[in-house]
């Protein structure tokens, strides 16, 4: 009996979704597991794999097409059973959608695109250039060496502050190198030693000149993002409280737990704020929860820790399931890797669903307070700053002492100022004596 | 020590071979009544008389096969191709039985052959007698590729590719014959096979080449010594299996490199060393690593077209400048 394949509903505000690509081509047989097609929600790409087992007899619509969820897409036949186009229309007819179309303009496109293709290229130039032309970022954002990039980050430069003399500004070893050594002179080993969180140089652009509008097109993830922070942000009563925490024996257990850790496993500020979090929102379980109608509140059993993972024209949550359970190593290498997905445009459904409260940490970029819209249907949301020297008056004396500011986001309707100022401060026990962290 | 040319180093590697070991026997067109295309094998046949010293016909096929023959039954064969263009005659014996015939016999036999054959251009000999299509050779499992750029290589390594037990094609460059040296007298003076060599130190560039054109990067090296700039010459001597050692050893300490070679630059020798780089050192990579080879035309006959198709040393120079962004 062959079966009908349909636009899989991938998360629970999925309406619609793009088919990017067919991974079985028609005809070809199909394992029930496989990895049929690629669909890109406003979410991220992910791989449909097939319920059935058999041949894909039919693709029902063609790459880049956007359709409601549950539209009928293929149609995956047993080995041996043809399926007349009468049969199919019967199928889609039932499953509430419109007779597929014939395809026999599409064969003929195949054919030319095909003749397009086995078209020879031009030679290539024997003298090319080593770059194309195009300005393409380069990787790390900074052309620069491997070399260069190697040696940046084992020094921990930040390679935009070094000038390039190479091929269009290329950063070799030799302007690293130069950069050292201008820092030794200038006595500003810690600056050119440490990632400093000044802005990048300024992009070169002619002075006068005044650009055109530009009308842009919003990319689906952009829309989302949109309309949830809108609707978050009218319909759902913030309140914001704001703390310091001190974070010198942070700084200093991280270092040292990282002495022990390869360098592939190093932990983040973030990674230890996190579990935190998961461990501070355990004893206020009153945070860790949804409206779930007008008289109801649920209270999630689980801690997911959704952490904000900015990508290419948006950001992204990535979720820490069970984070009051899990070792910070775990935390650190759940969270990396998910990131890097998400970066990617690789991220799995599974990475991006359940959050049950979220941390958004801007203080890679030198943040020092901010606030943040709770995703909902969360209740909170940590907005994390960077950690800094600053002066401190201790014992009546002034020092120098680290700290971060963090800002939390709560919605009225679950929970108010005292209980939420209780996290907060719960939350100071775990950051400041961050021993109780590994336990 | 003596200062010889590389012509009269090879003569004196096989004449000691001939004279160490009975079963080492030369063949090919002209090799004993004239004394060799190249007179490298002058005077051999009223030494070595004619069982050892053997004219061929003009068929290059035979010259191969047979000496391929003559090694399975236990001799040491040097046949001689007058040039390596005509190599391509002998293409089936040389890939489909030298190369092979230890390994899809399970190692029954052994095949002590050497190949010597003339490759290169500038002699003004037309396009299909000027190629350097060595890296076709040195492409195939199973044959051992050599091509000597000084003397004393040549002497060294011509013999211990007579002792060695695996066919090797053994590559001259003609116009090498004349370039002078300090070559040891020591009648067992080997150079090992598959092993590159530094023959000049330098911590600014590592210039990779091998036969002719380690002579030019060597030429090359002393202009940009003028320049203030040390360049470390490695001469791969052996094509397959081809050493990277020294090369990766060099490129970690200068970050840049230039790879030479007088064959055409696609799917060449340089490609292959610069992949190879970028495998192996990708961390220490500073700049692209640039390729000098000939241009990629039929070798013009005209004598100026011809050099200016072929690798000079100005390319070297200047392309060391290239990858050094001055």
């Amino acid at each position: 009996m062959a079966e009908l394949v349909t636009m899989p509903k991938l998360g629970f505000d999925m309406a619609e979704g793009t088919l990017v690509r067919w991974v079985k081509a028609e005809g070809e047989a199909v394992e029930k597991g496989d990895v049929i097609a690629e669909i890109e929600t406003d979410k991220a790409t992910v791989e449909v794999e097939s319920s059935y087992s058999g041949k894909m007899f039919r693709h029902l619509v063609e790459e880049e097409t956007t359709l409601p969820v549950n539209a009928p897409i293929a149609v995956i036949a047993e080995e041996g059973e043809e399926p007349t186009q009468d049969d199919i229309d019967a199928m889609v007819k039932e499953a509430g959608g419109e007779p597929a179309k014939k395809k026999v303009e599409k064969e003929a496109e195949k054919v030319e695109e095909k003749e397009k293709e086995e078209k020879p290229e031009e030679p290539a130039q024997e003298d090319a250039v080593e770059e194309d032309k195009e300005d393409v970022a380069p990787a790390g954002g900074v052309r620069s060496s491997p070399l260069a990039r190697r040696i940046a980050d084992d020094k921990d430069i930040k390679l935009s502050k070094v000038e390039g003399s190479g091929p269009r500004g290329r950063v070799v070893k030799k302007d690293i190198e130069r950069y050292l050594e201008e820092m030794r002179e200038e006595g500003r080993e810690e600056e050119a030693e440490v990632v400093s969180e000044t802005l990048q140089p300024m992009t070169a652009f002619s002075v006068g000149e005044v650009p055109e509008d530009q009308v842009v097109e919003m990319s689906r993830l952009r829309q989302a993002i949109g309309r949830r922070m809108q609707d978050s942000n009218q319909n759902f009563p913030h309140f914001y409280l704001s703390r310091a925490y001190k974070t010198g024996a942070l700084m200093k257990l991280r270092k040292e737990l990282n002495q022990l850790l390869p360098e592939s496993d190093k932990l983040s500020v973030n990674d230890f704020i996190l579990k935190a979090v998961a461990l501070a929102l355990r004893q206020y379980p009153n945070l860790n929860a949804s409206i779930e109608d007008e008289k109801h509140i649920r209270r999630y059993g689980h801690v997911n820790i959704g952490v904000a993972v900015a990508v290419e024209g948006g950001l992204m949550t990535v979720v820490v399931k069970d984070a009051d359970q899990k070792p910070l190593r775990l935390i650190a290498r759940e969270v990396r890797e998910m990131a890097g997905r998400a970066r990617d445009g690789k991220v799995r459904n599974e990475d991006i669903q359940g959050s049950t409260f979220s941390i958004s940490n801007l203080g890679m970029f030198g943040i020092d307070n901010f606030a943040a819209i709770i995703n909902p249907p969360e209740a909170g949301i940590l907005a994390v700053s960077a950690v800094q020297k600053v002066p401190v008056v201790e014992e009546g004396e002034l020092k120098v002492g680290s700290r971060m500011n963090a800002t939390l986001s709560a919605d009225h309707r679950v929970t108010d100022g005292a209980e939420a100022a209780e996290f907060m401060q719960v939350l100071a026990n775990y950051l400041e004596e961050p021993m109780r962290l590994l336990l | 020590m003596s200062r010889m040319t590389m012509r009269e180093a090879i003569s004196k590697a096989l004449w000691e071979e001939m004279e160490r070991d009975e079963s080492v026997f030369i063949q090919g067109e002209e090799v004993g009544l004239w004394g060799g295309t190249y007179a490298v094998t002058k005077g051999f046949l009223d030494h070595f008389g004619e069982k050892r010293v053997r004219d061929t016909p003009i068929a290059e096929a035979a010259i191969v096969g047979s000496a391929i023959g003559a090694a399975l039954t236990g001799l040491r064969p040097v046949a001689e191709l007058m040039t390596i263009n005509f190599a391509f005659v002998a293409m089936d014996h040389i890939i489909n039985e030298a190369a092979k015939l230890h390994y899809m016999f399970g190692g029954q036999f052994k095949l002590p052959l050497v190949i010597r054959a003339t490759s290169g251009g500038g002699r003004q000999l037309g396009a299909t007698h000027s190629q350097t299509p060595d890296a076709i050779f040195a492409h195939f499992p199973g044959l051992v590729v050599v091509s000597p750029g000084t003397p004393a290589d040549a002497k060294g390594l011509l013999k211990s590719a007579i002792r060695s037990d695996d066919p090797v094609l053994f590559i001259e460059n003609a116009t090498l014959y004349q370039t002078r040296g300090e070559v040891p007298d020591d009648k067992d003076y080997l150079e090992p096979l598959g092993k590159s060599k530094i023959q000049r130190e330098g911590d600014d560039v590592t210039i990779v080449a091998y036969s002719k054109m380690v002579q030019s990067a060597l030429e090359a090296a002393k202009m940009l010594s003028e320049d203030g700039i040390e360049a470390e010459v490695i001469d791969l001597r052996t094509l397959r299996p081809l050493d990277m050692d020294p090369v990766i050893e060099s490129f970690k300490r200068t970050n840049r490199a230039v790879v030479v070679e007088e064959g055409w630059r696609s799917y060449g020798v340089g490609s292959e060393v610069a992949s190879r780089i970028y495998e192996l050192a990708f961390d220490y990579v500073d700049a692209p690593v640039k390729r000098v080879a000939q241009a990629e035309v039929p070798l013009p006959y005209n004598a100026k077209l011809e050099q200016l198709a072929l690798p000079q040393t100005e390319d070297i120079y200047h392309a060391a400048k290239e990858v050094l962004y001055g």
